[in-house]
């Protein structure tokens, strides 16, 4: 179904930093992919890009806000959330977007994470997950599957893993979705939808990482996690963020979780205003 | 109240509430906080005044959340400030660096407690000084002001923010609890836009725009998001473009210039009062809510014949130190009266460099001294 | 001259400490004070506070210094006037009062010791207020009080402050509770015993 893209055909290069090319993304690792599905996105979406901020925290993704021609700030690790937060209310006309992995989101980000879903904060996550830490040379962290290996869990991780979508929808975000980079098309319109609606809306992104995670779990090729992903991945819009955990072999269900409707931290607080306004009187 | 929702007039209120009016006074639209004793009173006010004002309140899920807000809200063109103490302090260290290395304008109030840890969470204490110069990593400047009184603090907090609005960086209102729970007359003045300074902005065209290019001043001028000119800008070390650039020349360029930009603005930063020092043969170097006390003991030490001064540092950082070096040359002693066991006096007698002699007079934190035991230390350092 | 019962008090300086418990309105009582003293009498004024860490029911202390000029030591050294509305309160600030110090306490929550000397002035303050209908307004019936009893804040003044720190909507009620303290105070009182300090 994919047509293949060629160079001179690029059509998202006005929406790219040139002069910074090449990135520093391993070969065969995903989030290139990703960064290319959320440029189309905002193509195909109209949005105006001059209006569009992404905020990331630090790891291997966090350098998306290196790479992209946007009004966007690399952070510190964890803290992409809070930064945007105040981003997002010093001027609500912005559109809001988080890129960054899933160490940084879900780890020692993870309770801005829960609180900005919590509040229904405007903003559009791409959270990328390739299981491990990619920056600091391949350690086990949340989302890590149980048994795998990463460089600090030697005799396979012991943890259990973030069901990441879980999470957040239980945390109150109303858009909630899972793909991999394989699923490009998919993944490019969920950014899509995500970023042209309101409220928090968060999208976890499988990606391989081919150098670190991969080489350790009998996975050494970006293709051979493309290919996996081929075989594991199940197509289920709509499904409970419950029965979504992934583990180290079995299916990996991706979709749209979660597409709701809830007031916004933006529509609470003109309430709040009108509130304040009245009791002045 | 004026149309802009400005408070005007004679009041008689806490330094936190002071420190929140002063901030509303300087422009402040946005606060982020988190509650704890005994800065809670800022954020109280903040919220219940902001939404009348056209600002922003928004309580955080903690300090580290709170103080990356105001960045991104600073970003957004916003004047921002949060307000702390003891733990949440600790705690906004981390990203008040990114607030150095972004060149974010914006203010950070830290009502001071004794520590460490959780200590006595509702008794004074001035224990963070040094982590105030020093509590981030790396090698930067910092402005930090100390006020001594619910009026104080409220000028000092427009200070805060004009001075951070001059220069990009975080400024630090190191006041107590002291100051911050006590309650005075505050005289709130019209502030007239012609007092307040707003951060330099580009002028040239997007294209062209380097994030940080500086002006002779060392100071670059700041676009802000949604104006199109889709800058970059990160936490790691970068060039004029806002580029990372991993080289030990980037690093040494960076890092010179904000730290420069502050060392080479000193002049227009310090701020210190000085109360019979010119014919002083000895000087108490106080600063906050110790300057009120020890005031008293240098006049009681005037009565008893004591040729004694008192020089009140109100920016600590940059520290007053050409003046000190002076002050050096002619008395004989230096009584450094602080709420720690020996934070300041350390930079007293780096600057004194033997030409004087220096004397602590610690307090552990939990209350202020008594002016008696600083008349005592004054006796003492002038036998 | 400084000494260490004096402290660095100056002439012209008053001290007046409030003890009791917390939701006593013994903050608020204060706060009423000191902005009677710095704003509506014109002069200076610091106030400030301690307590427990309980919201409720722990010990609070409220502490107002006065002056005709800026007050540099912002805490009660060696007060002139006490108000002590529990028995906790009672039995840490009656001892080496200076002398001439007047103490004012409420005879429902403190019973003083017999010996002290000159005995304490008596107000049934929350006993009255709860007769008016409402407990909380038993502080500002002992400002009412203190204003009789006392020259350190003109009446007017205080009664000023008073207005412009209750909720709105119960000035009247208020008014009248000072009034009832302010009347108790000419009947009971002992005009004039308060040292000049």
């Amino acid at each position: 179904m994919t047509t293949p893209l060629t160079v001179g055909e690029n059509t998202v290069d006005s929406l790219l930093r040139l002069d910074r090319m090449p990135h520093i993304w391993c070969q065969g690792c995903g989030i290139g992919p990703a960064v290319g599905c959320f440029t189309r996105a905002i193509e195909s979406s109209g949005l105006d890009p001059d209006k569009i901020a992404l905020v990331s925290g630090i790891g291997c993704a966090g350098r998306a806000a290196g790479y992209v021609k946007l009004d966007s700030f690399h952070t510190t690790h964890g803290r992409a959330l809070p930064f945007a937060t105040g981003l997002k209310l010093g001027n609500p006309e912005l559109n809001l977007v988080i890129f960054s992995g899933d160490g940084d989101l879900v780890a020692i980000g993870g309770n801005h994470l829960i609180h900005s879903a919590r509040r229904n904060m405007d903003m559009t996550v791409i959270c990328i997950n390739n299981f491990n830490y990619g920056m600091t040379g391949g350690q086990a962290g949340p989302t890590t599957p149980l048994d795998a290996r990463s460089t600090t869990t030697p005799y396979g991780n012991f943890e259990y893993p973030f069901n990441v979508p879980y999470l957040v929808a239980a945390s109150g975000a109303t858009y909630v979705a899972r793909w991999t980079v394989l699923h490009v098309r998919q993944l490019e319109w969920s950014i899509a939808e995500a970023m042209t609606k309101p409220g928090f809306s968060f999208i976890e992104v499988l990606a391989p990482c081919p150098t670190l995670y991969g080489r350790m779990n009998k996975e050494p090729k970006g293709l051979d996690t493309m290919h996996s992903y081929q075989e594991r991945s199940v197509v289920r819009d709509g499904a409970d963020p419950k029965d979504v955990a992934i583990d180290s072999d079995g299916p990996i269900v991706v979709g749209k979780f979660v597409d709701i409707e809830r007031p916004t931290f933006w529509d609470q607080w003109k309430l709040l205003l009108d509130r304040a306004r009245e009791k002045k009187k | 109240m004026p149309e802009d929702g400005a408070l005007c007039g004679t009041f008689f209120m806490n330094g936190d509430v002071a420190c929140a009016e002063g901030a509303i006074s300087a422009g402040c639209r946005f606060f982020a906080g988190y509650p704890i004793t005994p800065a809670t009173e800022v954020a109280e006010r903040m919220s219940e005044r902001l939404p009348h004002v056209g600002g922003i309140y928004i309580q955080m899920e903690d300090e580290i959340a709170s103080m990356n807000a105001i960045l991104g809200a600073s970003w957004a063109g916003l004047k921002a400030m949060t307000s702390t103490s003891g733990p949440g302090f600790s705690l906004m260290m981390e990203n008040l660096g990114l607030g150095v290395m972004l060149e974010t304008p914006c203010v950070l109030v830290n009502i001071q407690r004794a520590g460490p840890s959780t200590g006595l969470p509702t008794m004074a204490a001035q224990g963070d000084m040094m982590q105030a110069r020093w509590g981030s990593h790396g090698s930067y400047e910092i402005i930090a002001l100390v006020p001594s009184s619910p009026q104080e603090i409220f000028d000092l907090t427009i200070t805060a923010f004009n001075l951070s609005e001059r220069y990009r960086v975080p400024v630090l209102v190191m006041s107590d609890e002291a100051v911050g729970h006590m309650s005075e007359k505050v005289v709130i003045p019209r502030i007239s836009p012609k007092e307040l300074v707003s951060r330099r902005r580009p002028d040239g065209t997007q294209e062209q725009y380097l994030p940080y290019k500086a002006d002779e001043d060392l100071v670059p001028p700041m676009a802000i998001a949604g104006e199109g000119y889709r800058f970059h800008v990160t936490g790691l070390t970068h060039d004029e473009r806002g580029y990372p650039v991993m080289t030990v020349e980037a690093q040494d360029q960076l890092v010179r210039r904000l730290v420069d930009k502050i060392r080479l603005n000193k002049k227009d930063i310090i701020r210190y009062e000085e109360v019979g020092v010119e014919d002083a043969e000895v000087i108490v170097c106080a600063y906050g809510i110790s300057t009120r006390v020890a005031r008293l003991a240098v006049q009681e030490a005037r009565n008893a014949g004591i040729r004694a001064g008192m020089l009140r540092l109100i920016t600590v950082w940059p520290f007053a130190e050409d003046r000190i070096r002076e002050l050096a040359q002619q008395v004989k002693a230096f009584v450094v009266p602080e709420i720690n066991y020996g934070q300041i006096v350390l930079e007293v007698e780096r600057c004194a460099a033997g030409k004087a002699s220096t004397l602590l007079v610690p307090h552990m934190g939990g209350g202020v001294h008594h002016p008696q035991t600083i008349l005592k230390a004054i006796k003492e350092a002038v036998q | 001259m400084l000494d260490n019962k004096q402290g660095c008090k100056s002439l012209g300086t008053k001290e007046i400490r409030i003890a009791g418990f917390g939701g006593q309105g013994v903050v608020l009582s204060g706060l009423i004070l000191g902005q009677a003293a710095s704003i509506y009498d014109d002069g200076f004024s610091a106030l400030t506070q301690s307590y427990g860490p309980e919201a409720r029911g722990g010990s609070c202390t409220a502490e107002v210094v006065i002056s005709d000029e800026p007050i540099g030591y912002p805490y009660v050294q060696s007060p002139n006037v006490l108000i002590i509305l529990s028995q906790e309160a009672y039995n840490k600030y009656s001892q080496d009062l200076p002398a001439g110090a007047l103490m004012i306490i409420d005879p429902d929550l403190v019973k003083p010791e017999p010996s002290q000397n000159p005995a304490p002035l008596s107000i049934p303050a929350t006993r009255m207020a709860r007769d008016m209908g409402r407990t909380v307004v038993a502080n500002i019936i002992i400002l009412g009080f203190l204003a009789a009893v006392s020259d350190l804040i003109s009446p007017e003044a205080l009664k000023n402050s008073v207005l412009a720190s209750v909720p709105k909507g119960t000035e009247e009620f208020n008014t009248k509770a000072f009034e009832l303290g302010y009347n108790y105070g000419l009947e009971h009182g002992r005009k004039g015993e308060v040292a000049d300090g």
